[in-house]
């Protein structure tokens, strides 16, 4: 029985460090590398140890996949190609390959010269990392060898996250990676086609979510930046510098525009530049909007919004900035918001979850002084929004991807494990099919039952087809052929090729029955009216009375002879081929049930 | 065969010589003989080497038209090739010919069907068979009134259904639906293969392993629907089936199936699969149709959102579910915002959205009881309206606009939904949002955070929007003063910030103001700044704020009788200086107290509908039964009721269009009164050549009023443009008869009298049918007088036709119901301007206009704009259809740009800028109801005198704009 591995050493029932080992039919890949953010030791990266004790990983790996550019996808990348060691080809969407070395650098730049650490991996071990990279695009069939495809589709989430297809032969998983079902500013919702795979894994980080309209959300948001605008106030937006940045920036741009605003909105520099770039480059990949007015404008080249300047914040009048980090536990963003905490007319607004102990956290569970370094008391007057900006697939979300890919087995990861539950009994009950959610390092295994094709000969084809009623799509056929199995291939030919190319010979098989009658006529008298009575049964078939007292039904022989012990006893010898079996045993039957009494 | 062939193109050729001498003896006219095409045809294939060369051939003769009478001899060639050929595609290309030659009009195919149907025998090829099948369908088409034919083609049909060739079984299909019997009856009698349902066979292909037969199948069953077969219901579940296809154009195709049934068996009750309920079918169709809305094709959601617009049958807990989506956080119950902004409002709080957690999931919910997919109509405009794609949006809210027209409940819940649309990214979907809003209107009364979004919106930069906003304000319920008082606020802002759109927002307050009198009320002081026991300055009468706010307050005074206790004595001043200024804008209001300023204006103007409508018809009466007067006294009868209808016009807006149009009438009949009398008559004709100059004026001004009256007004009936047209060829005759006694000669008037009685001929035709009620005119007369003029010489005929223009009587002209005078006015530019616009000579400036017109029809191809340079140059723009806006009924708004461009003056100088109504009088209702009448083609039958008429009417007052080429400036070398 051919069968699906799923192991996950990552994101199994838990979010972050998103990494899955699918084997299938024989090939082994591995789905997204990623780091944990919750964790400093061995624990941030998977345990590659898993895969093998020694030896080069390569051996084990036909690919490796990258989903999309955040770290908790991607982060354990250079450290398990360099420093592990791999060596084969790892794919990503174009826009991926593009930011994800960005995201790299910056993150070991964090580790390495911020937090001192050591035994990390190296810019060099970046570069090199991204060339063992194959990149691809949406819809493309990329054959990894001989049997193993994959295929990209389009999955929201951030730019470049796509969900991939792995096929080998006919079977198939589709990894999902992160995406969104409902469009957002900058981005298209996820889609597949209706591929029917044998397996489909699913983040599913809202499991047990089902939310609001956007654009409830970004209308509360415009407006709010909106009045403090004319009321003069100051707004600081901490943002991550990649993803739902830009759906702000582009949000508060259109606005601005629509609006004719005169506020300046600054965003704080950093990698944000470098990233708007790929954004303004990959046009193709955003949503129907922005990939349709390019052409006059392009979108990512932001009228209304600058480059900031630390100086900036002391200016007077209204603007608008956004800065990182996201969480307001250090950087630019805290430095901003200890200058204008202290006016009311300001406003800070959270557009993300914000982790506990950060600044960020405090003042959103309604904190109004905090104590800085320093022993400093700050007092918050500035008001303090919050609002939920998140780009995965709600619980209806997941139900509609299920429901277009139609997957034979749903397996969950990417989420907490209790939502999960949830969201698996939902599955199971709608859809009436298996769905499964591993914890780490738990190895689910499912079986298959892959068509295996098999090569017909046209003559033998289109022999059947004629005997029968008009084909039927939905119905199955009975057919008679011979299948020869000869150097890993199945071919079903008639009966006489087979012969021909096997060398032998052919053999006629038949069967003959005796069925004795109680008849005292005459032998030739009897079987007139045994020929009569199949007459008048068999109304259908040709039955002939053949000169030399034997009677056929179609290619049927039936003999009469008489029983030398008793007269009384005559005996029918009916005969057939192996063909005929169902019309020979019928016609015995037939015929031991005695004639009609005359 | 060669020779058999030779003697069939010498047929050929004989037959049209034949031909031409028949015509040449009927009509007495010129048709010059073409080489027959056939012939040439034949020499051609019969040269050709290859395959390839004959295609090119075919080719070739494909671009070039066929005549009728030689298509039977070209298919015939065509055929005996078709049988030679070997090579598919050339074969292929015959047929096509064959269904292209056989749709040619006035040609019968049914001579070359049975050849058809043989060709079909022998072919094997697959593609030539389904060509061959689209050749019978064409064949089929022009025959569609002969049941045996039909009869006969639907049996070929069947015979090729089970090809293997999906081409072939697609074209079966669709000749199936085309033609198939819509009678049952007829379908019994007959003893063929089609005694089988016609539903029944396409049905069967519902289930084809190839999806374009499916759709194909689907396809021909709705086009089944459309000739008027009445589909069974069984279909239904088959239909129902279909809707889960893998392929987008099936399941597009079914799920217009399924609507079509759903429309046809609305009350008729199916079964819920998996339970033992029953539902409409109606209810059952809109939810799966619902379910469609969330499909993975853009172009289903499309066609889905769509047809849901039109499904006002369905239950209306079915279509409040499509705005139903419970929200939940972790299996907890959530509100959604819309309910959490109505609670605050019913509450009476106000939205503060402050607090973290403001959304904070409640209670929790039973995890058995949450249906993630819902099978129903379950949020499917909420799916909808979120789409990723605007074309799937747009089809939603104008869904959302049809249902709730026609449901008030349904309107008032999917409020919230539409003022979401207003923050829509693309510009289309936020206007056609407002338009939906619009139309619905008269459901909705706004609750204050609603109103607060929608006025949000107010600071768009786009004007479209902002105007379409101002059309909605116009018609919205508001529920509270604070929310009039809001709008007011915004609509301020909206002016501070764009000025322009000052006529816009008055307009808007006038409405607003009209319709809540009670809730401005209470606003008054406020508004007016006025204290119980202070004086306050007086507000400065120029500001368009301002008077933003009187507008407001008179509006909403006009019924409301305490509030004018209210205003201080500037406001009564101001309110005599705006009831002149801004009339349009300012009702008149009976103030107490105060009779000495609202006395003067307001009886003229109090709308007395009857009596003037009385003294209108009086007047008219009086010229029409006045008939046998002294030509002096009718000429004063005339003149004085043209004054009168003028000013009647101009005191009466709802009379104006009818008034002005039957004072041009008056006056075109006074300018004919008038040149009848002038004495030139009498003189002998050399000696008043230069006296002449009146008559041809007049006859000139006839001719073009009567244009005017036939294209500048909306409304005017065929009992009009007859008469009309009688007036113009009244002057027409006046005009041949002033040529005739000022030229000398009668060579050109033989041209001149021919083309009159052509005249005279196109009118009879056009109108034969009201030609009864013409007794005793013009026409009448003329047309007994028709064969003398005829045969007599052209200055005799002119003298006939003298006597009878004499003699003619007036005709009366009845009025139509609603008539309407086409009207143009240019707001932008302004004129009187003092700063030339400057620009360097030899390049282009761009100047803006705006005007508003009012009742036009089809303004994108009639309305001009015209430059006139100081030294008469003039210049015509065609303004691009995308600069119509039409922002009401009967109105529409030109916004264009006029390019501008002249040689250096040497100083500023004004130029005029007007709009031009185009008009073409074979475009006119006479020619095309003569079209429709006789069933041909209009341009085939007009005489060219008709319809070579073009000219343009100036409808606007003209503008003038300052402008300054200055010469280029040298560049320094």
């Amino acid at each position: 029985m051919p069968e699906i591995k799923v192991t996950p050493l990552g994101a199994g029932q838990d979010v972050g460090r998103s990494c899955i080992l699918v084997s299938i039919a024989g090939k082994n890949v591995m789905l997204d590398c990623g780091m944990h953010m919750g964790y400093n030791d061995d624990r941030r990266f998977p345990d590659f140890s898993y895969i093998t004790q020694n030896g080069r990983l390569t051996d084990f790996l036909d690919c490796v996949i990258i989903s999309h550019f955040h770290l908790d996808h991607c982060g354990a990348l250079p450290y398990f190609s360099e420093m592990v060691g791999y060596d084969g080809p790892i794919y990503m969407t174009h826009p991926t390959k593009a930011i994800c070395p960005i995201l790299l650098e910056d993150y070991r730049k964090i580790t390495v010269d911020k937090k001192g650490e050591t035994n990390f991996f190296t810019s060099q071990m970046i570069k090199d990392c991204m060339k063992k990279v194959v990149a691809v695009h949406l819809h493309q069939t990329v054959q990894v060898d001989e049997e193993l495809e994959i295929k990209a589709y389009y999955a929201g989430h951030v730019l470049g996250a796509a969900m991939f297809q792995i096929k080998v032969g006919s079977e198939s998983v589709v990894y999902t990676g992160d995406y969104n079902m409902t469009p957002d500013r900058h981005l298209g919702a996820a889609w597949i086609d209706k591929c029917r795979p044998d397996l489909l894994i699913s983040e599913s980080t809202y499991a047990t979510t089902i939310r609001d309209s956007k654009r409830c959300r970004e209308r509360d948001f415009l407006k709010k930046v909106h009045e403090s605008v004319e009321r003069g106030g100051k707004v600081l937006i901490p943002v991550f510098a990649l993803g739902r940045a830009q759906e702000l920036c582009i949000l508060l741009e259109t606005f601005w525009e629509r609006m004719n605003l005169k506020a300046p909105i600054y965003f704080s520099t950093g990698l944000t530049e470098k990233a708007n770039h790929y954004y303004k480059l990959f046009i193709t990949w955003t949503n129907q909007k922005i990939r349709k007015t390019f052409v006059q404008r392009n979108m990512f080249e932001f009228k209304h919004i600058k480059a900031f300047d630390r100086a900036f914040a002391d200016n007077p009048g209204p603007m608008v900035v956004f800065a990182t980090p996201g969480m307001l536990h250090a950087g630019q963003s805290l430095q901003i918001f200890r200058k204008w905490a202290g006016n009311e007319k300001n406003m800070v607004i959270m557009p993300g979850y914000c982790v506990q102990g950060t600044v960020g956290h405090k003042i959103l569970s309604g904190q109004r002084k905090l104590e800085m370094e320093g022993r400093q008391m700050l007092e918050v007057k500035m008001q303090v929004e919050y609002m939920s900006f998140s780009a995965h697939a709600d619980a209806k979300g997941i139900m509609q991807l299920i429901r277009q890919a139609e997957p034979r087995n749903v397996l969950l990861v990417h989420g907490e494990a209790k939502k999960m539950e949830f969201l698996k009994q939902k599955i199971e009950q709608e859809f009436h099919v298996n769905c499964y959610m591993p914890a780490n390092g738990e190895t689910t295994t499912l079986f298959t039952s892959p068509n295996i094709p098999v090569d017909i000969s046209l003559g033998l084809l289109k022999r059947e087809t004629a005997l029968g009623i008009v084909p039927d799509a939905k119905k199955p056929k009975l057919m008679h052929g011979t299948l020869i199995m000869k150097d890993n291939s199945f071919r079903l030919v008639s009966p006489e090729q087979a012969l021909k190319e096997l060398g032998l010979g052919e053999h006629q098989l038949r069967f003959t029955c005796r069925v004795h009658i109680q008849d005292p006529r005459k032998e030739h008298e009897m079987v007139l009216r045994v020929y009569n009575h199949l007459k008048g049964v068999l109304k259908d078939y040709s039955v002939q009375h053949l000169p030399d007292g034997s009677i056929m039904v179609e290619s049927i022989l039936i003999q009469a002879t008489a029983q030398s012990e008793d007269q009384g006893t005559k005996v029918l010898l009916v005969s057939w081929t192996y063909q005929d079996e169902e019309l020979g045993s019928y016609l015995t039957s037939l015929l031991k049930k005695g004639l009609p009494s005359a | 065969m060669a020779a058999h062939l030779k003697k069939r193109v010498y047929e050929e050729f004989t037959k049209v010589v034949q031909q031409h001498d028949e015509l040449a003896a009927s009509a007495k006219k010129l048709r010059l003989t073409k080489p027959s095409k056939s012939a040439a045809l034949h020499v051609d294939l019969c040269k050709a080497a290859s395959p390839a060369d004959a295609l090119q051939y075919l080719l070739h003769f494909a671009r070039r038209p066929v005549e009728a009478e030689s298509v039977e001899g070209v298919v015939r060639i065509l055929l005996e090739h078709y049988y030679k050929e070997n090579d598919a595609s050339v074969r292929l290309k015959i047929a096509s010919l064959l269904g292209l030659l056989s749709k040619t009009a006035g040609f019968s195919p049914d001579c070359i069907m049975d050849d058809a149907i043989n060709t079909l025998q022998n072919e094997k090829s697959h593609q030539v068979l389904a060509q061959l099948l689209d050749t019978l369908l064409a064949i089929g088409m022009k025959l569609v009134e002969n049941p045996a034919v039909r009869m006969r083609l639907i049996d070929v049909a069947c015979k090729y259904l089970t090809d293997s060739s999906h081409g072939v079984r697609n074209k079966c299909l669709q000749l199936i639906g085309c033609l198939g019997s819509v009678e049952k009856s007829v379908i019994k009698e007959a003893e063929s293969l089609a005694t089988q349902d016609v539903q029944k066979i396409i049905g069967d292909h519902f289930n084809d392993q190839d999806p374009r037969v499916r759709t194909a199948a689907i396809k021909a069953m709705l086009q089944l629907h459309e000739r008027g077969l009445k589909l069974q219901q069984t279909i239904y579940s088959q239909g129902c089936k279909l809707l889960s296809d893998d392929y987008e154009q099936v399941r597009s195709a079914a799920v217009q199936l399924v609507w079509v049934l759903s429309q046809l068996y609305a009350e008729s009750i199916v079964p819920i699969p998996s339970s033992n309920e029953e539902i409409r079918l109606v209810d059952d169709a809109f939810g799966k149709i619902c379910h469609m809305v969330s499909d993975g094709s853009w172009v289903v959601r499309v066609q889905a959102a769509k047809l849901l617009g039109s499904m006002q049958q369905v239950s209306s807990h079915f279509l409040e579910q499509t705005l139903d989506k419970k929200l939940m956080s972790d299996l907890r119950r959530k509100r959604t915002a819309h309910e959490r902004a109505k609670e605050l409002y019913s509450s009476g709080e106000f939205s503060s959205g402050r607090k973290w957690g403001d959304d904070a999931p409640k209670e929790e919910i039973d995890t058995g009881a949450v249906n993630l997919i819902e099978s129903g109509a379950c949020g499917a405009f909420v799916h909808g309206l979120e789409d990723e794609m605007y074309e799937v949006r747009i089809a939603a809210v104008e869904a959302l606009c049809m249902l709730a027209q026609s449901s008030p409940s349904f309107a008032e819940k999917c409020l919230d939904f539409l003022v979401d649309m207003f923050n829509d990214e693309i510009e289309e979907v936020r206007l056609q949002s407002i338009h939906t809003m619009r139309k619905i209107s008269n459901n909705i009364t706004l609750r204050e955070d609603q109103l607060d979004t929608v006025l949000a919106v107010l600071e768009d930069s786009s004007r479209d929007i902002r105007e379409a906003l101002h059309e909605l304000l116009c018609c919205t319920n508001v529920s509270t003063k604070e929310g009039i008082h809001l709008a007011l606020v915004e609509l301020l802002k909206n002016l501070t910030k764009y000025p322009t759109d000052r006529q816009s927002i008055w307009k808007c307050l006038k409405f607003l103001g009209s319709r809540h009198p009670t809730l401005v009320l209470p606003l008054v002081p406020e508004l007016l700044s006025t204290h119980p026991f202070f004086d306050t300055p007086e507000p400065d009468m120029d500001d368009p704020a301002y008077i933003a706010v009187l507008v407001l307050i008179f509006n909403a005074a006009k019924t409301c009788p305490t509030m004018p206790a209210l205003f201080s004595d500037h406001t009564f001043r101001h309110y005599a200086y705006l009831r002149d200024s801004l009339s349009h804008l300012v009702p008149p209001l009976g103030l107490p107290g105060r009779k000495l300023v609202s006395s003067p204006v307001s009886p003229s103007v109090s709308p007395h509908e009857d009596p003037s409508q009385q003294f209108l018809q009086q007047s008219l009466e009086r010229v029409y039964s006045l008939q046998h007067l002294d030509p002096q006294s009718t000429q004063e009868l005339l003149e004085f009721t043209i004054r009168d209808l003028q000013r009647l016009g101009e005191l009466q807006s709802e009379l104006a269009g009818v008034a002005d149009f039957s004072a041009t009438y008056l006056q075109c009949q006074l300018l004919l009164i008038k040149a009848l009398q002038e004495k030139l008559w009498n003189v002998a004709a050399p000696l008043y050549l230069k006296q002449n100059a009146l008559a041809s004026a007049a006859a000139k001004q006839i001719m073009e009023e009567t244009y005017k009256m036939e294209f500048m007004y909306t409304g005017v009936e065929n009992r009009q443009v007859v008469i009309i047209h009688h007036m113009r060829l009244q002057a027409k005759a006046l005009q041949l008869i002033v040529t005739a006694r000022t030229t000398r000669g009668a060579e050109p008037l033989f041209g001149m009298c021919e083309n009159f009685l052509q005249e005279v001929d196109s009118f009879q035709r056009c109108f034969i049918s009201e030609l009864p009620h013409m007794q005793d005119s013009f026409v009448d007369k003329l047309l007994d007088l028709m064969p003398r003029l005829v045969t007599s010489k052209p200055s005799e005929a002119v003298k006939i036709l003298q006597t009878t223009l004499r003699q003619s009587a007036f005709l009366h002209l009845p009025l139509p119901e609603q008539i309407h005078k086409a009207t143009a006015t240019i707001i932008e530019p302004a004129g009187e301007s003092d700063n030339p616009l400057r620009f360097t000579s030899g390049l282009v400036v761009a100047l803006d206009v705006d005007a508003t017109l009012e009742h036009m029809q089809d303004p994108q191809s009639t309305v001009k704009v015209q430059v006139l340079y100081p030294d008469g140059q003039a210049q015509l723009i065609h303004p691009k259809p995308a600069d119509f806006r039409n922002p009401g009924p009967g109105r529409h708004r030109l916004i264009t740009q006029v390019y501008l461009s002249h040689t250096a003056w040497t100083e500023p100088c004004q130029i005029e800028v007007r709009l031009l109504l185009a008009y073409n009088s074979s475009r006119s209702k006479a020619s095309a109801r003569l079209s429709k009448s006789t069933g041909i083609d209009s341009t085939e039958v007009l005489p060219p005198s008709e319809d070579g008429i073009e000219g343009t009417i100036p409808f606007s007052k003209p503008v003038k704009v300052y402008i300054m080429p200055k010469p280029a400036r040298r560049a320094l070398v």
